[in-house]
C-alpha cells in the first residue's frame, strides 16, 4: 500500500514536469535567452564586433547622457498619466455601466470593441484625429474657432506627448473597465444598499464600500497598463517627438545606428527597461497575493 | 391627501433625470472610444479631402483597389500575417494546454517560480526582450524568415495562452476524469471524452485571443523579419504618414478579425476571466 502511494506520487511528479518541460523551456531559451543575451552586451561583451571586456561603460555613458535621462521622465510622465487618467475614467465608466438598463449588451459590446482594436490602429486613428490638419482641427475651423492649421495647439508630436496619452487612455479604458466592471456585478449592489440605509451618502458609500471592492482590480490592471506603457515601442514612434523620445524608441534608434557602438548603449536601455518591469512584476505578485488570499 | 401623493412625482423625475445623465455619460464614453476609428473610416473611401473641408469633397474606392491590387502586396501580407498567427497559435495551444493544466491543477514545489517565469514574458515590454533576442537569431539563421518571427511571437504568446489555461483548469473539477477511469476508461478515452469537452470553451477563447496578440504584433516583427517579413501592421505603419486613404483602408482590414473573434466570444468574455488580463498586449 505504502509503496503504491509513492509510486503514484512519483508519477505525479513526473507527469507535472513533463506537462510544464515544452513551455517553459521555450520561455526560458526566448525570454530568459533574450535578456541574458542582451545583458551580455550591455556589459560590452560582443565577440562578434570585436568587443571582448566586460565593463559597464554602456550604462555610465547612458546615465551621464542628458538626453537619455529627458528620455526616462518623458517615459515616466507618458506612463504614469496615462495609467492614472484611464483607471479613473475606468473606474467611472464601470460604475456607469454597472445598473441594468434598456441596450446594456449592445453598450456593453461597444464599450469591450476597444479591447481587440490593435494599439497600432487606435495610434493613426489619434493621429489623423489630432494633427494640425486633423479632423478636430477641421471642426473647429468649421466652427471658426480657429483660422489656419497652425492654430491648432500641438497635440501629437508635442513635449507632452498629449496624443500618445489620449491613445493609451483609449485603448485602456475598457480594458481596466471591463475588469472592474465584472468585479460590480459579481459583488451586486447590496453592500452599498446597507451602507445607504445605514446613513451613508453616496459619495460615502462609494469611498468606503465600493472602492476598496474593486481597487485589487483596479490595482493589478494598472500595473499591467503601467508596464505596457512603459515599454511600448510603437505609439511614441509614430506619435511622439523624435527629441527626447520615448525610451523604447531611443533604444530603437541606439539599435538601429549605424555606429556599432552605440549597440551596448541599446541594449543597456533594454536592461533598464527590463529591469523597470522586473520591479512592477514583485509589485504585481505582491499586491495579487495581498488580495486574492484575503 | 396632497402631502401624501407629492413626494411620488419628485422621486420620479429625479430618476428621470439620473437615466438622462446617465445615457448622456454613455454616449460620451462611447464616442471617444469610437472618435478615432471615424477619421481612418472616412479616409479609406475618400478621394479628395483637404483642409478645411470637414468631409471629403470627392469619394471613391481608390484606397479599396490600391489594397487589392497586387502592387502594394496587401493580400501577400495578410496572408502573411495570417499564417505567422496560425504557427504560432498552435505551438501555443500544444504548449501552453499542458502547462496550463500543470499549473491549474497541481500544487508543486518550485511553482511560484514558474507562476512568474509565465507572468514575466506578460509584463515585460517585447522590446526590451528582442534586442538580445535579435542577436541569437541573427546567427542561428532565424533573422529574415517566417519562421523566426512566429518563434518571437511566441514569447507573449505562450505565456498568454498558459495563463488562461491555467485559469480555465483551476475551475475544473478533476474527479471527473478519475470517476471515468474507475469506470473502466482508458487514459485517452477520458481526455477525450471527459475533459476536452470541459475545457474546450477555454481553448477556443484562449486560441483566438493568442491568434489576436500574435496578428497584431509590430516591434517583434520589425526586428526580428529585418524587412524581410512584410505582416499588415509593418505595411500599415508605412503607410499611417504617406497615404492616409490606403492607411485608412488597411486599418479597416487590421481590426476584422478582432471584431470577430469579440462576436464569437463575448459570451465567456467577462474581466474576472485569464482571457482579458492578458489582452494588454495585443
Amino acid at each position: 500500500m505504502n509503496r503504491f502511494r509513492l509510486s503514484e506520487r512519483g508519477a505525479e511528479r513526473l507527469s507535472i514536469s513533463v506537462l510544464l518541460a515544452p513551455a517553459v523551456a521555450v520561455i526560458v531559451l526566448l525570454f530568459l535567452g533574450g535578456l541574458a543575451s542582451g545583458f551580455l552586451r550591455s556589459l560590452n561583451y560582443f565577440p562578434l564586433i570585436g568587443l571582448n571586456d566586460f565593463n559597464f561603460d554602456a550604462y555610465f555613458s547612458i546615465f551621464t547622457d542628458n538626453g537619455f535621462l529627458q528620455s526616462l521622465v518623458l517615459t515616466f510622465h507618458i506612463a504614469f498619466t496615462s495609467t492614472l487618467i484611464a483607471s479613473i475614467l475606468a473606474v467611472a465608466s464601470a460604475l456607469l455601466l454597472r445598473p441594468a438598463f434598456r441596450g446594456k449588451r449592445i453598450v456593453h459590446f461597444f464599450f469591450s470593441l476597444n479591447l481587440t482594436i490593435p494599439h497600432l490602429v487606435g495610434a493613426i486613428g489619434v493621429l489623423y484625429l489630432f494633427q494640425n490638419s486633423g479632423l478636430v482641427s477641421r471642426i473647429m475651423t468649421g466652427l471658426d474657432l480657429i483660422q489656419r492649421p497652425a492654430d491648432f495647439p500641438a497635440m501629437v508630436f508635442d513635449p507632452w506627448a498629449i496624443g500618445i496619452i489620449i491613445q493609451y487612455v483609449w485603448k485602456e479604458i475598457p480594458f481596466i473597465g471591463v475588469i472592474v466592471l465584472a468585479i460590480l456585478l459579481s459583488v451586486g449592489e447590496d453592500y452599498e444598499s446597507v451602507a445607504r440605509s445605514l446613513g451613508a451618502n453616496r459619495w460615502q458609500a462609494f469611498r468606503q464600500v465600493t472602492l476598496p471592492l474593486i481597487m485589487p482590480g483596479v490595482v493589478s490592471a494598472s500595473v499591467i497598463v503601467f508596464a505596457f506603457t512603459f515599454g511600448a515601442f510603437e505609439i511614441p514612434y509614430l506619435l511622439g517627438r523624435t527629441f527626447p523620445a520615448a525610451l523604447p524608441v531611443l533604444a530603437y534608434q541606439s539599435y538601429t545606428d549605424v555606429d556599432l557602438a552605440a549597440r551596448p548603449q541599446a541594449m543597456a536601455m533594454a536592461m533598464v527597461i527590463a529591469f523597470i518591469s522586473t520591479l512592477l512584476i514583485m509589485a504585481y505578485m505582491k499586491l495579487s497575493r495581498v488580495y486574492i488570499r484575503e | 391627501m396632497t402631502t401624501a401623493t407629492a413626494p411620488f412625482p419628485r422621486i420620479r423625475s429625479r430618476t428621470v433625470g439620473r437615466t438622462t445623465l446617465r445615457w448622456v455619460g454613455i454616449m460620451g464614453l462611447l464616442s471617444f472610444l469610437v472618435a478615432p476609428m471615424v477619421p481612418l473610416f472616412i479616409w479609406s473611401i475618400s478621394f479628395r479631402w483637404f483642409y478645411p473641408d470637414i468631409l471629403p469633397s470627392e469619394y471613391s474606392a481608390r484606397a479599396w483597389e490600391q489594397v487589392i491590387s497586387p502592387t502594394n502586396n496587401v493580400i501577400g501580407a495578410t496572408g502573411q500575417t495570417t499564417l505567422i498567427a496560425l504557427l504560432c497559435t498552435v505551438l501555443s495551444v500544444l504548449l501552453g494546454v499542458p502547462a496550463g493544466r500543470a499549473l491549474g491543477l497541481h500544487n508543486f514545489k518550485g511553482k511560484r517560480i514558474v507562476e512568474v517565469l509565465i507572468l514575466a514574458p506578460i509584463i515585460v515590454p517585447g522590446l526590451a526582450v528582442v534586442l538580445g533576442i535579435d542577436t541569437m537569431f541573427i546567427r542561428y539563421g532565424l533573422s529574415g524568415n517566417i519562421l523566426g518571427v512566429t518563434l518571437v511571437h511566441l514569447v507573449p504568446t505562450l505565456p498568454y495562452m498558459t495563463l488562461v489555461m491555467s485559469g480555465v483548469y483551476a475551475n475544473y473539477d478533476v474527479d471527473y476524469e478519475l470517476q471515468a477511469r474507475s469506470l473502466g476508461a482508458r487514459r485517452w478515452a477520458t481526455q477525450r471524452y471527459v475533459t476536452l469537452p470541459a475545457v474546450f470553451p477555454g481553448v477556443v477563447v484562449g486560441a483566438l485571443f493568442t491568434f489576436l496578440i500574435s496578428w497584431s504584433q509590430y516591434v517583434l516583427t520589425l526586428l526580428i523579419g529585418d524587412g524581410q517579413v512584410e505582416t499588415l501592421p509593418i505595411l500599415l505603419f508605412n503607410f499611417a504618414r504617406s497615404e492616409p486613404a490606403i492607411a485608412g483602408a488597411l486599418s479597416v482590414v487590421f481590426i476584422l478579425p478582432g471584431i470577430l473573434v469579440l462576436l464569437l466570444s463575448s459570451k465567456y468574455l467577462s474581466g474576472d476571466s485569464a482571457a482579458v488580463g492578458g489582452i494588454g498586449n495585443i
